[in-house]
């Protein structure tokens, strides 16, 4: 699918790349009203000595840093740790803060997958995300179809992320409306119980903990 | 026994955390939350007041009807209790 681009053939107005790419366009259209917001107020508070232009590129590369390797190794850890289970479906924030992630003030709520339960994470309103635990939201997850279709249609999303459940699997879709942040603990897969811990968390997916996807299996 | 509750149908204008799919809607609290600033004035910059706020969770036979996929599937979402009445 990445290269059904049936355009391809027929565009040559800017050439293709070596691997039959379109070149990507300049953008030299006018930056647009919060571009130039951002652009003023990032000076002003450099001008001002607020901070500094080596702190903002830090802290990008915090933001840049952070994926959802992270979010699969707290869920390796609940797999491999039944106290830590506990303490995470308690409280996700604390749990993951023991874990030694910087999640800042996120008030995060971990829910559990089982043999009778799914859990699907949307954002209705917005783009709400675990960020710090997950790093940035994959696109398709901020569209107005996800977010439309994942709370009133959800199992036949769930079909076309491949994920065929039964009647009888209650799903629980979970709408980030306000102040909370959610990651699914995915359901640890038959066949590893002799896993280590770092082993695990290779099954863990990203969309496992959005609950689009189930974990992988060895 | 799980405290019912339904959703405000309100129609204010602003910036309101209430989705409107939800509103005149009922369901049961999962748990409460806590207190968290007013989203309705944090996001025009004014002092806002701490509010309770709960996970509500809602049947999906409740949300869509007839043309819900299983009827017994559920939706939690959170809302503040001023968009709450008790049942």
């Amino acid at each position: 699918m990445p290269h059904d681009h049936p355009d391809h053939a027929h565009d040559h107005d800017h050439g293709l790349s070596p691997s039959g790419h379109p070149y990507r366009a300049d953008n030299d259209e006018p930056l647009t009203y919060w571009q130039r917001m951002e652009i003023a107020v990032r000076e002003l508070l450099i001008e001002k000595a607020r901070v500094s232009p080596a702190e903002i590129t830090a802290q990008i590369e915090v933001m840049d840093a952070r994926s959802p390797a992270n979010g699969a190794a707290v869920v390796a850890r609940a797999w491999s740790d039944p106290a830590f289970k506990a303490r995470l479906l308690a409280d996700a924030g604390a749990a993951s803060r023991e874990m030694g992630f910087d999640i800042g003030p996120l008030n995060l709520i971990a829910v559990e997958n089982t043999d009778s339960v799914h859990n699907l994470i949307v954002c209705t309103l917005c783009s709400c995300y675990p960020r710090n635990l997950l790093g940035l939201p994959p696109d398709w997850y901020k569209t107005r179809e996800y977010r439309s279709r994942a709370v009133r249609e959800p199992r036949a999303v769930l079909r076309e992320f491949g994920v065929d459940l039964p009647e009888s699997t209650r799903i629980r879709v979970h709408d980030s409306t306000a102040d909370m942040r959610y990651i699914v603990l995915p359901a640890r897969p038959a066949g590893t119980d002799k896993m280590t811990e770092a082993e695990l968390a290779d099954l863990v997916t990203r969309d496992a903990m959005i609950g689009t996807g189930l974990a992988r299996t060895p | 026994m799980a405290e019912r509750v339904r959703v405000r149908a309100m129609m204010p204008p602003g910036h309101v955390r209430a989705p409107v799919y939800l509103r005149g809607k009922e369901g049961v609290i999962e748990r409460p939350l806590g207190a968290f600033h007013n989203p309705e004035q944090l996001a025009y910059g004014l002092s806002a007041e701490k509010k309770p706020l709960y996970r509500v969770r809602f049947r999906m036979a409740e949300l869509w009807g007839e043309t819900a996929e299983n009827p017994n599937d559920t939706l939690d979402a959170e809302i503040y209790e001023h968009w709450l009445e008790r049942l």
